[in-house]
Formats: structure tokens, C-alpha cells, sequence
């Protein structure tokens, strides 16, 4: 009987335990300012573990600002952040615990010009990790083998095609390990014809179980890969739910106004 | 087609071809640009001509004094009977062995780095061998140490090219890396490291390099208390090194600023730490944008070294410059201030090729 509740309150405990782990990013009452510009206002946000999420928006609506705060590559001022069970604070070590685990892939590529595809890869791993270069180097080869461009391993970013450089970029932040992966419109700086190379990458990436939230405006991704869409207007989060409920079925009328303007062209 | 309709088709028309054809686009293209190319044309031979004619065959090269000169052309028995003084200063005959082997050192580490051939690995090496061992190795021979049964010579007994080498090489190892320090200070997020480095920044670059050698060798003196003299040499490579990190600074600074943002932010999000974004990515990437300005800085640090005269040190132009009021001799001032330009020209043209050099090759496919 005894033995009964302990395995019960433990089972329970566990259970919880379980709870806790499965938020890998947990957002709460989260305001930022420009100055006196006020770009995010009180958004709350629950991501769990393997969860995918693309937030859409028109441009200005805060989006991008949204997911730079979540690795403090801009400072929030008002509400928390958690990431993996670490709040984000000024706290030096904190902020680089935390982007060890967060990986960020940018519009615009950002790789080093000066360092090879494979260098660019083996960087972070071998300075802040502290791998051994000739792992890191094996693993940064499968991550391109992933992304499909084992072969350009040995040239300059310069001398790759922008849907190349993105999917190095994507092979980059993997080569780190990380448990969550940031989007931050991938696919704008590219040309049409090169875009479904990256976006390739990134369904199969969803489907490996990443944790991962996209800004993003390919409708088509989220539908197919997003747990959960949501939409921000203004600083704020006007809607959220899964895709089917959110483009089939948009309550608010901004959601609507919006998603039929970006449908239709 | 036949064969032959084919080649004419491919090859240019013949009169733009050849060295007639290079004549023609690049020295006559048109009327009024072959007036300027014959005009000019005829005042750079008519005055390099005489120049050759009294630099090299006019010219009296073995002697031993003002009579073996002809007095036609230039008089280099002049600089061959100074030539010790020229580039050793006061430095005692007897141990001009010890510069000499400095001298070998420094072209064993210098020579290489302007071949391609030689691998990128062993020129770092002697690149942070010319900076750490070198130094230390050249104080020690230079200036003398008992433990090493070397003769002490004082620093006001050195002189001459082996000065102004000195000078110049502390300025360049020093000034660069104190340089890279001021420019990161002065786009800190610290606003206590912004504005020491631009208050250090704007006082060292408003000021004239003159005016701080004299002050280091006149006033510095008055403040420090009595018996405690610091070497004048030593302040003189203060001045210098200070004046040329404040130079070096906002060129580099300039560097800084070119890089997008977006580098930046890529080195955050991998959690590199400011450190290692800055070593990794941030400089490697400014300074190579920055390497014609850095050597012009260089350049011009090397002949402001030539400012020392002021507080009595003789570097080469300043040993010249004693040595051709000597009254035994007649009219060699020409020939000593060209003896001067000439190795002054040697060392400059060497660090502007050395950089192009390095750019060419620093040089990844084009940016994005």
C-alpha cells in the first residue's frame, strides 16, 4: 500500500519531470523597445521539445525581432525567456550556454567569406566545443552530405550559389548539435528556382524531429511541416493553431485580410 | 566556310596587335594624346639621360678622398669612405659583427615572405619568429649583456640605417597590435573602454609627432626626479609607437566598420564569445580590407622615424646629414641625400610590394 503511493507519487513526479523537459522554450509577458518604440508587446510563447513552428506576419509586425530574442542577438526588456531550462538574463555564461544549443540561420546566409565551406563548419565546434578538428571535421562532412553538397567542402563561400550557401549555413549551425534551430527567413534572399533546395533540407530536418521555429512566408512549408502556425501583427500574436485550423479556418479578421493578400499573388 | 575565312573571323585586325598595335592604342590613339605622349616623352629622356650620365658614368666610385672625385659626376667615393658610419652610427668597429649578423637574421626572415614558393606554414613561422625571439635577440647583441661576455654599448652610440631600422621595427611590431586594441576599444559596448580610447586616440593623433619627441627628450626629464634618467632612445620608441597606434587604430577601425552585421551576429549565434568572433572572424576579415591603408601607415612611419634627429639621435638621414658639412669634402650633399632617398625607396617599395603581394593572395573568390 505504502510502496503503492511512493511508486504512485513518483510515477507522478516523473510525469512532471516529463512536463518540464518537453517546454524547450518557454516565453512569458515578453516586451521589447526600440527607444521608445515599442516592437513586441507581451508575447507568450510555449515550444516544446520536437515541436515545429512557423510564425508568419507582414513585415514589421516584430517576427524576426521575436526569434533574435530567443538568442539574445536583441535584448528583450520586460518579461522572461527560458530556453532548455535556462533564463535568458544579462548573465554572460547563461547567453552562451544558450546559444550553443539554439542554432540561427539568417536571410542572408552569413557565412564566413574568408573560411572554407568545411572550415566554416568545423569553426564553432572546434572552438566552443572543443572537438577534436578531425571529428569535427567527419561530422561537419555528413552534415553536408545531409544538405547535399559534400563536394564544394573545399571552396569559398563566394564561389557557391545562394541556395548552396544556405543549405552550408543550415549544415553550420547543425554541425553544433543544436537542440533547437532558428529560421529567419531562409528563403527571402534567394532565387525562385533555388528556394525548394533549402526548403528540401528543412522538411527533412522537421522530419528528423528538430525542434524548430521558421519565420517564414512559404505557406506551403508550413502546412506540411508545422505542428503549429502562428501569426503576428503589430507586436503582438494575433493567432495561433495548427495549420490546417489556421488556413483553413482563420478567426481574426487580420489573419484573414492577411492570408488572403500573400494566397492570391 | 573555308579554313581560312575562319581564322581571319577569330584573330583581331592586325594593326591592333603587336607591339605596333600597342603603340598605337596605348601612345597614339589620337591626335592631341600623341602631342602629350611626344611632349612628355621628350622631357623624361632629355632628363634622364644626364641623370644616368651623372649617377653611373660620370661617376667616381674608387677613392679615398675629395681629390679622387672629377667633380664631373656624382662623387660615391664619398659614401663609400662613410658608408660604416651610414649604417652602423657610432656603433665600435669591432663589433660590427654583431649588427652583421643581425642583419643576416633579419633577411633570413624577411627574404622569404616574398616568394610564393615558399610555404604559408614556414613563413608564419618566421613571421612570429620576427616578432617574439627576433627582438629580444637583436636587444641583447645590440646593446651588449655580461652573461654573455658581450662588450655593452650604449643606445646613444647606435646610429646610422641600423637606427632607423630599429626604430622603424619596434614602431611596425608594436604599433599594430596596440592599434587592433584601440580600434575594438573604441567600438566597445564598454562606455569606460569607448572613451579612454578615444580620448588616447584623439590626443595622440592631434598632436605633431615632433612635438611629442621633443617633449619626451626635453620634458619628460623636468617631471621625473632627479637621478632617474630613462634612455633616450627608449622614450623616442615610445613616442613613436604611441603616435603610430593611434594612426593604426582608426585605420583599422575603418576596417572594423566595413563588415556587415550580419558576421557579427553569425559569430554570436554560435556562441563564440566577443573574443574569438573578433580573432576568428571579425579581424581576419577587416584587416585584410585594411592592408593598403596599414602599410601606408607603415610606410609613413618609417620616415617619420627620420624626426629623431631633432632630439640628437642619429639615425641614417641624420648621419648623412652630419657627415656632409664635413668641409674635407666639396659639394657631396646631392650624393648623400640620394644615398639616403635610395635606401629610404628600398625599404618602402619592399613593404608596398609585400602587401600587394598579400593581398593577392588573402584574395577569396569574389565577396558575397
Amino acid at each position: 500500500m505504502n510502496q503503492d503511493v511512493e511508486n504512485g507519487g513518483r510515477t507522478a513526479q516523473v510525469a512532471s519531470m516529463a512536463a518540464q523537459g518537453d517546454s524547450m522554450i518557454k516565453v512569458e509577458g515578453m516586451h521589447k523597445w526600440y527607444d521608445t518604440f515599442h516592437v513586441l508587446k507581451g508575447l507568450d510563447l510555449d515550444v516544446s521539445r520536437g515541436e515545429r513552428i512557423v510564425i508568419c506576419g507582414p513585415s514589421g509586425s516584430g517576427k524576426s525581432t521575436f526569434i533574435r530574442c530567443i538568442n539574445r542577438l536583441e535584448e528583450h526588456q520586460q518579461g522572461r525567456i527560458i530556453v532548455d531550462g535556462v533564463e535568458l538574463t544579462n548573465d554572460l555564461r547563461n547567453i552562451e550556454l544558450i546559444r550553443r544549443e539554439v542554432g540561427m540561420v539568417f536571410q542572408h546566409f552569413n557565412l564566413f567569406p574568408h573560411l572554407t565551406v568545411l572550415e566554416n563548419c568545423c569553426l564553432a565546434p572546434i572552438w566552443v566545443r572543443k572537438t577534436p578538428r578531425r571529428e569535427a571535421e567527419e561530422q561537419a562532412m555528413q552534415y553536408l552530405e545531409r544538405v547535399k553538397i559534400p563536394e564544394q567542402a573545399r571552396k569559398y563561400p563566394g564561389q557557391l550559389s545562394g541556395g548552396q550557401q544556405q543549405r552550408v549555413a543550415i549544415a553550420r549551425s547543425l554541425c553544433m548539435n543544436p537542440k533547437i534551430m532558428l529560421f529567419d527567413e531562409p528563403t527571402s534572399a534567394l532565387d525562385p528556382e533555388m528556394i525548394k533546395e533549402v526548403l528540401d533540407v528543412m522538411v527533412e530536418l522537421a522530419e528528423s524531429g528538430m525542434t524548430m521555429i521558421c519565420v517564414t512566408h512559404e505557406m506551403g512549408f508550413a502546412k506540411t511541416v508545422a505542428d503549429r502556425v502562428i501569426f503576428m501583427d503589430q507586436g503582438e500574436i494575433v493567432e495561433q493553431g495548427p495549420p490546417s485550423e489556421f488556413f483553413g479556418n482563420p478567426r481574426e479578421p487580420r489573419t484573414q485580410q492577411f492570408l488572403q493578400q500573400i494566397l492570391h499573388h | 566556310m573555308s579554313d581560312a575565312t575562319k581564322r581571319e573571323a577569330v584573330l583581331p585586325p592586325a594593326s591592333t596587335v603587336g607591339v605596333l598595335g600597342w603603340i598605337r592604342k596605348n601612345l597614339f590613339p589620337s591626335w592631341y594624346s600623341g602631342v602629350v605622349t611626344v611632349v612628355l616623352g621628350y622631357f623624361i629622356i632629355s632628363n634622364f639621360i644626364p641623370l644616368i650620365d651623372w649617377a653611373l658614368f660620370k661617376a667616381d666610385f674608387i677613392g679615398e678622398s675629395s681629390a679622387d672625385c672629377s667633380g664631373e659626376g656624382a662623387c660615391w667615393v664619398f659614401i663609400g669612405t662613410r658608408f660604416d658610419f651610414f649604417i652602423y652610427g657610432f656603433y665600435p668597429e669591432s663589433q660590427f659583427w654583431r649588427i652583421n649578423i643581425l642583419y643576416v637574421i633579419f633577411a633570413i626572415l624577411i627574404v622569404p615572405q616574398f616568394f610564393n614558393a615558399v610555404s604559408t606554414r614556414i613563413k608564419m613561422v618566421l613571421g612570429v619568429l620576427g616578432v617574439t625571439v627576433f627582438p629580444v635577440l637583436s636587444f641583447i647583441l645590440m646593446r651588449g649583456s655580461e652573461t654573455f661576455g658581450l662588450e655593452i654599448i650604449e643606445t646613444n652610440r647606435w646610429g646610422g640605417l641600423t637606427l632607423t631600422l630599429v626604430l622603424a621595427y619596434v614602431g611596425i611590431v608594436a604599433a599594430i597590435p596596440i592599434g587592433i586594441l584601440l580600434a575594438l576599444g573604441r567600438r566597445s559596448d564598454m562606455p569606460l573602454v569607448r572613451a579612454l580610447s578615444v580620448v588616447f586616440i584623439e590626443f595622440w593623433r592631434g598632436v605633431p609627432l615632433i612635438t611629442i619627441l621633443f617633449m619626451a627628450s626635453v620634458m619628460l626629464p623636468l617631471f621625473l626626479p632627479e637621478g632617474v634618467s630613462f634612455d633616450r632612445l627608449l622614450r623616442a620608441l615610445i613616442g613613436i609607437t604611441l603616435f603610430q597606434s593611434a594612426y593604426m587604430a582608426e585605420v583599422i577601425r575603418g576596417g572594423l566598420q566595413a563588415i556587415p552585421k550580419g558576421q557579427y551576429e553569425a559569430a554570436e549565434a554560435m556562441g563564440l564569445g566577443y573574443w574569438r568572433s573578433m580573432g576568428l572572424i571579425i579581424l581576419p576579415q577587416a584587416l585584410k580590407i585594411v592592408i593598403p591603408g596599414i602599410v601606408n601607415t607603415l610606410i609613413s612611419l618609417f620616415k617619420d622615424t627620420t624626426l629623431v634627429l631633432i632630439i640628437g639621435l642619429f639615425d641614417l638621414l641624420n648621419a648623412v646629414q652630419t657627415t656632409i658639412i664635413d668641409p674635407a669634402w666639396r659639394n657631396v650633399a646631392i650624393e648623400g641625400y640620394v644615398f639616403a632617398a635610395f635606401l629610404f625607396w628600398i625599404f618602402c617599395f619592399g613593404m608596398s610590394r609585400y602587401s600587394q603581394q598579400l593581398e593577392h593572395k588573402l584574395h577569396r573568390g569574389h565577396k558575397r
